[in-house]
């Protein structure tokens, strides 16, 4: 009977194979350390690398004919950041755009989020989610080109606007914020959606059975629950809006912003080491952001 | 959450360790090399041409290396491609700047170089000297385009000439009336087209500038507008500060102005006239771009090959090409510049093309003020008193405020 004399096939390999892992099995620290060297080498030689290669050269300098880097330790970089007070203009300038960028997201979201998870039918909630998230799929520059048509002199919004004697914004800072809060609107719906379906509908009900209004319901109820899901769109939206040079430079006629120093000093100004000083600014906004989400406890639970 | 905290911790403690042993680690001082011109770095001359290697990586201005992809009629690429079994791969450069920084990347063969970069590209080591031996239609190129400072350093050339023209003033003919004959019309705080006056984006634009007050503030002393002194420069960022209020948007990228000329956000600023010749092909505005009384800014553009081209044989290849009588023609007719080619002249389409370029007139030529890097030895040998190229780039950003 052949069946009887089939065992386990006896291929050498395989023995080879069982014993690599019987000694893994053994030892789970070795084991673990080569499933995350890959995934580690990644994260610390090209992620956190990368990122110390670029502080270090913000300490460097260039050589103002050739434009070669010079490694040279010097403050000077930071001096002139801080002492010129066009980088402060530039600075407060590019928060306000982030905040603006934000508040007018969260402003939009926050109806159409409750909308789409508590009165819409299940049917429209679905189109609706489809709708937000299509242009996603877009190229980020013909978004940012289709709003530059459509602010332009004879694009749609001044054509819309004609009949009434009024005029677009044109180019410059308010187009800018349009545009990335268009840019970004999904990142903040998104949270506040997923919160706003957490919220049991119990509770407004309970608040409605208690005499509240509307606006107290909302006040008291909805938004000390949904805090944390609108922290957590800002974040996407502020950091996106401060790391932003692109929509600048299309649709923000003379207007420059943090991330435009940065680039300016790269293509234009071939100053490498300063753009790395330059771009401490949005690093230190953004983890004194963090902190501050993190403070109120927002990212507890994301 | 603790645990967390303190792994954070650790990964700041690690990176601010790391910042502190590299910088701990560096010694060699920064020598302002602006003054005195620093020793040329020695790079190899080619000694003789070879066979193509079947590719050419080129940085070049838009306009220079085209494939018919614009307009079909115009294409000098694939007949070269055809010749030579070299495809070429072009990256345009918007500004000087720029290409200067992508020449830095080592990924090109050559670039089509005007003189605010060429010296630059020399003593950063990123070009090599041009053996002009080995580029036959040299020999007819005028005359006096070679040995140029900004093409040759110590009688050595370092590209070949291509073509040289002025930046011109444009504007809508159907808004602006009536025709501006002086820069006075971008420079007036109080332009009747505020907002719609575009300029150029870069440093370099402070130069014309400059030549404005040199014409019309003859007490600041400007002889250069490339050679500005602080008191000078100030002079010219208050102008151009002023200038801003009236400014629509700078433009770097040439397919934005165009677009923003055809969709009227623009209607008078600087342009090149490959610009305005685009705007006239696609017939939605009808513009008008001129020489305005007070002379202009300008380029002479120079083929440079890289230091350590990938492909060198095709880049001479090129170079030769580029300059052959009837390429150089044909680039020179699109893009709206005289030749550097002396016998380019026969073979324009239109006969009167290069009387109208002042292609062969020396003393128009010297007329012009090209781009050229300023440095903080004058340019007008008034000493070391100038600003230098890095304070322009600083002024710049403070002139967008």
């Amino acid at each position: 009977m052949t069946v009887a004399t089939a065992g386990r096939p006896r291929v050498p390999g395989f023995a080879r194979g069982r014993a690599v892992s019987a000694f893994l099995h053994r030892h789970v620290w070795l084991r673990l350390g080569a499933l995350l060297l890959l995934p580690m080498l990644w994260l610390v030689v090209a992620y956190l690398g990368s990122l110390a290669a670029m502080l270090i050269a913000a300490f460097w300098t260039t050589d103002s004919f050739t434009g070669a880097v010079v490694h040279h330790t010097t403050l000077d970089n930071f001096r002139q950041l801080v002492t010129q007070s066009v980088y402060r203009t530039i600075a407060i300038r590019s928060l306000g755009v982030a905040a603006a960028v934000t508040v007018v997201d969260a402003l939009i979201a926050l109806p159409v989020a409750f909308y789409m998870a508590k009165v819409a039918s299940a049917r429209t909630q679905r189109l609706l989610v489809v709708a937000i998230l299509t242009p996603l799929w877009a190229s980020y520059l013909v978004k940012a080109y289709a709003w530059r048509v459509m602010l332009g002199e004879d694009g749609l919004i001044n054509w819309l606007l004609r009949p009434f004697g009024l005029h677009g914004p044109g180019y410059g800072l308010v187009a800018v914020t349009m545009t990335l809060a268009y840019l970004w609107f999904p990142f903040m719906l998104l949270p506040v959606f997923a919160g706003l379906e957490r919220l049991p509908d119990s509770l407004l009900e309970a608040s409605a059975d208690q005499g509240a209004k509307a606006w107290r319901t909302f006040r008291s109820v909805v938004l000390p629950l949904l805090f944390p899901a609108l922290v957590a769109g800002s974040l996407f939206t502020f950091s996106l809006s401060l790391g932003d040079y692109i929509s600048v430079n299309v649709v923000g006629g003379t207007t420059q912003l943090a991330a435009n120093v940065i680039y300016d000093n790269i293509t234009t100004g071939g100053n490498l080491p300063f753009a790395a000083a330059a771009a401490f600014f949005p690093i230190f906004a953004m983890l004194a952001y963090l902190l501050v989400a993190r403070r109120t406890g927002a990212l507890e639970n994301v | 959450m603790r645990h967390r905290r303190s792994t954070a911790t650790l990964s700041v403690v690690g990176v601010v360790a790391l910042v502190a042993t590299a910088c701990g680690g560096s010694s060699t001082g920064g020598n302002s090399s602006a003054n005195a011109a620093p020793p040329v770095p020695k790079i190899a001359m080619a000694q003789s041409v070879g066979a193509g290697e079947g590719s050419l990586d080129l940085i070049n201005w838009a306009g220079y290396a085209e494939d018919g992809t614009n307009d079909k009629s115009v294409d000098w690429v694939h007949p070269f491609q055809k010749a030579t079994g070299c495809i070429v791969h072009d990256k345009i450069g918007n500004t000087s700047d720029e290409m200067v920084q992508l020449m830095k990347t080592g990924q090109y063969d050559g670039v089509s170089a005007s003189g605010d970069a060429t010296l630059r590209l020399v003593y950063g080591s990123q070009v090599a000297p041009v053996n002009t031996s080995l580029v036959p239609n040299y020999a007819t190129i005028q005359d006096f385009l070679k040995n140029r400072s900004w093409n040759s350093v110590n009688g050595q050339m370092y590209g070949i000439p291509h073509g040289w023209g002025a930046n011109l003033l444009m504007y809508n003919t159907k808004t602006v009336s009536p025709a501006p004959t002086s820069w006075g019309a971008v420079f007036d705080a109080n332009s009747p087209y505020k907002g719609k006056v575009t300029a150029y984006n870069s440093p370099i634009y402070i130069a014309d500038a400059g030549l404005y007050l040199m014409k019309h503030n003859p007490e600041l002393g400007i002889k250069n507008p490339y050679a500005l002194d602080q008191k000078q420069l100030d002079a010219a960022v208050a102008l151009l500060k002023d200038q801003r209020k009236s400014v629509g948007e700078y433009w770097a990228d040439y397919t934005k102005e165009v677009q923003a000329f055809e969709s009227n956000n623009s209607v008078i600023g600087t342009t090149w006239q490959v610009i305005a010749n685009l705007i006239t092909t696609d017939k939605k505005t009808k513009v008008d771009a001129v020489i305005p009384s007070e002379g202009a800014t300008g380029w002479s553009d120079t083929w440079m090959i890289a230091a350590h081209a990938k492909h060198p044989n095709c880049m001479y290849k090129w170079m030769d090409w580029i300059t052959s009588p009837t390429v150089n023609a044909q680039v020179a007719e699109y893009f709206g510049e005289a030749p550097a080619q002396s016998l380019a002249c026969e073979h324009t389409s239109d006969k009167t093309f290069c009387d109208q370029y002042h292609a062969a007139d020396k003393t128009y030529s010297d007329g012009l003020y090209y781009w050229t890097t300023p440095t903080k030895h004058c340019l007008d040998g008034r000493g070391n008193v100038c600003t230098d190229y890095s304070q322009w780039t600083q002024a710049w950003t403070n002139i967008k405020g």
